[in-house]
């Protein structure tokens, strides 16, 4: 029978939703256990957390200030070591597990299976290629573990409350390398809706000009609740931060709502949106390709229809 | 308890001498459609334009600026894959690196079997880096780096957007989904590129001149003593489920009206 070990997500003291979605990939494998690894320098906020999510079998935590931060070389060896006697290593496909989860594949000696977008049985997964042109079915050989990222687009986060899991500390025994350090991490402040679990997403592209321009989209975006995103000529452009840029190189993410304005809808860009609910696309060009997979488009200028929107809305 | 040990390899690098490895991976052309073939056996690659994946171009523009700077000596850039490469491989030459590896297969190389050869290599060639793209565009696996670093026992910096080397170290900054990160690496290390780390330059015709008395190195996948049998088997490729066309609304308080319909706003 199959165990999931699952490596939580966290950051600031606080559980990623993400791991509650890599859960959900978990269960579809329908094993016996499902367990999740916390590894931090104080575990205790975030294994409480973990132990709330739905299927969520035993937390297991590695708690020690060589874990402060999520330093793949110093991560991997420790996964490594606890996973033994699992049968898959599920890691959310955010740039933390795409860091890791090769790391602790390598180690094992096995192949890892990125963005796993549906479990098909316990060794056979879908997952794109080609900036998700292709689908992929992909068969694991079932005598090595599998270790997979889980494209978090594709899940929804396993609910939570119901359950308590037991927590358990480990302290596995093993040398961890010295030769990689964190330095910092510089983080937009920002109180909005975080862009890869926000229920609505208002994203500019380089029709929106300027940085300065760029103000309307937060304004907009603040009016309706939603998170901020961007194309990533509009981050190339410096107009806003690379954390914000959506599509096959940046945030692949999956809101109800997702509003395109001044984005020409490039594949790339519309790798990332596949799986939103409605689309909703703003462009002055009525050919751009946006328009091609937008649930609703509207042609126009985006400085005038902005604020007829925000008119319209009140 | 965990106790930390100064990693393999960790002699302090000379850089003035430095050697770097460059991933170099031929990919389908990103502006080429990809059509799914009917039968579900593969992708249509017959015909279609490839080109140097993009996050490598990167790479190896990264890694001669380091060579430009004075960081490093000599720039190698490395492809596996079927013997038709070499012009590919060329390209890369009349970019400006000094010489090329060419290990020849013609089996798709997972990531993993593509890491065990960088390993091979990186013991053979001594680099005090190598650069690898994030992910190459055709399988977007975004391993191969992460994993050599594994196999090599040495530091990753993935997703790098600026690269410093210094006093036997990187210092790297990385997009990562919270914002920047920095992290310090020693030398020897990995890196993989993130799309803003550079923009490479543009070959020209004088180099490509120049690039044919360039050395390209051949090895046979066979001779390196790698074992090939992957875990993975690709069973079925589908085309993407198609969101269909929607509807054009002629102004805003339309717009606003389907929304609300659909209890979105
Ligand atoms: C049409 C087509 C069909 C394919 N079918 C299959 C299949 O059925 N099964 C299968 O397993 N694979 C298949 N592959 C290809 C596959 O073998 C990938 O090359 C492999 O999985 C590596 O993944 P990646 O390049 O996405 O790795 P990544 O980890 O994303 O690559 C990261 C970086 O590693 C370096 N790198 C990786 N590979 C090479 C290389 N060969 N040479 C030089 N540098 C490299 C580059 O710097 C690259 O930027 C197919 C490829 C094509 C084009
Ligand atoms: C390897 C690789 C990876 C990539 N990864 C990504 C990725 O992850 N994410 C991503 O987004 N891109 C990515 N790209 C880039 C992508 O190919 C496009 O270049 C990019 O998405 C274009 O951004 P844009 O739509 O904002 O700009 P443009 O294509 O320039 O479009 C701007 C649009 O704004 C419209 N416009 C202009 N002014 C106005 C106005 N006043 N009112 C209304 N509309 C207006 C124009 O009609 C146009 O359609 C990648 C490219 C490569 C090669």
């Amino acid at each position: 029978m199959s165990k999931v070990l699952v490596i939580a997500e966290h950051l600031g003291g606080k559980l990623n939703s993400s791991t509650a979605r890599a859960v959900s990939a978990a269960a579809a494998v329908k094993g016996e256990a499902i367990d999740v690894l916390v590894l931090a320098d104080s575990v205790d906020a975030i294994a409480a957390e973990a132990a709330k999510i739905d299927g969520v079998s035993r937390v297991l935590t590695v708690a020690g200030p060589e874990n402060a931060h999520p330093l793949a070389a110093v991560l991997a060896p420790q996964i490594a070591k606890v996973a033994t006697g699992y049968s898959h290593v599920f890691v959310p496909s955010t740039t933390f597990g795409k860091d890791v989860a090769p790391r602790v594949a390598a180690l094992l000696g096995v192949a890892q299976v990125s963005d796993v977008m549906s479990v098909e049985g316990a060794h056979t997964f879908k997952r794109p290629i080609y900036a998700g042109n292709a689908i992929i079915t992909v068969e694991a050989n079932p005598a090595h573990a599998v270790v997979a990222t889980i494209r978090s687009a594709s899940w929804p986060a396993a609910a939570t409350g119901a359950s308590n899991a037991p927590v358990e500390a480990l302290a596995p025994d093993i040398a961890l390398p010295a030769h990689t350090r964190f330095v910092e991490l510089k983080q937009g402040a920002s109180d909005r809706p975080d862009l890869q679990s926000a229920s609505k997403v208002v994203s500019g592209g380089r029709g929106v000009g300027s940085k300065e321009n760029f103000d309307i989209i937060f304004k907009f975006a603040d009016k309706i609740g939603a998170a901020v995103g961007a194309s990533r000529a509009a981050v190339d452009a410096g107009y806003v931060p690379s954390d914000l840029q959506v599509g096959q190189t940046g945030k692949i993410i999956a809101p109800e709502l997702y509003i395109a304005i001044g984005i020409s809808g490039a594949i790339q860009h519309l790798t990332g949106i596949k799986d939103a609910g409605t689309i909703v696309a703003i462009n002055k060009d009525s050919e751009a390709p946006i328009f091609e997979v937008a649930d609703f488009g509207l042609v126009g200028d985006l400085f005038k229809l902005i604020p007829d929107i925000e008119n319209a809305i009140d | 308890m965990n106790v930390p040990r100064p990693g393999r390899g960790g002699s302090r690098v000379k850089e003035s001498q430095m050697k770097i490895l460059v991933g170099y991976k031929r990919v389908v052309d990103y502006n080429v459609r990809i059509q799914v073939k009917p039968d579900g056996s593969g992708v249509v690659t017959d015909g279609v334009k490839l080109s140097a994946n993009p996050f490598d171009d990167i790479a190896l523009e990264e890694a001669l600026r380091l060579r430009e700077k004075g960081v490093a000596e000599e720039v190698v850039v490395v492809s596996i894959g079927p013997a038709d490469l070499t012009a590919h491989l060329r390209n890369g030459l009349a970019m400006g690196a000094n010489r090329a590896i060419h290990v020849v297969t013609s089996d798709a190389v997972q990531p993993l079997t593509a890491a065990r050869v960088f390993l091979k290599l990186v013991e053979k060639e001594q680099p005090g880096l190598v650069i690898l793209g994030k992910q190459a565009i055709d399988d977007d696996a975004n391993q191969t780096g992460q994993m050599l670093a594994a196999l090599w026992d040495r530091p990753q910096a993935t997703f790098a957007s600026k690269v410093e080397i210094a006093a036997g170290k990187a210092t790297v900054t990385r997009e990562i989904d919270a914002g920047l990160e920095v992290i310090e690496a020693e030398l020897p290390a990995v890196i993989t590129t993130d799309l803003r780390l550079n923009e490479p330059r543009f070959i020209k015709l004088p180099d490509i001149m120049k690039a044919k008395s360039k050395p390209i190195d051949t090895i046979e996948f066979g001779s390196l003593g790698v074992e090939a049998h992957d875990h993975l088997k690709t069973t079925h490729y589908a085309a993407p489920a198609k969101r269909s066309k929607g509807v054009m609304v002629k102004d805003a308080a339309e717009l606003v009206a389907a929304l609300k319909q659909k209890g979105l706003l």
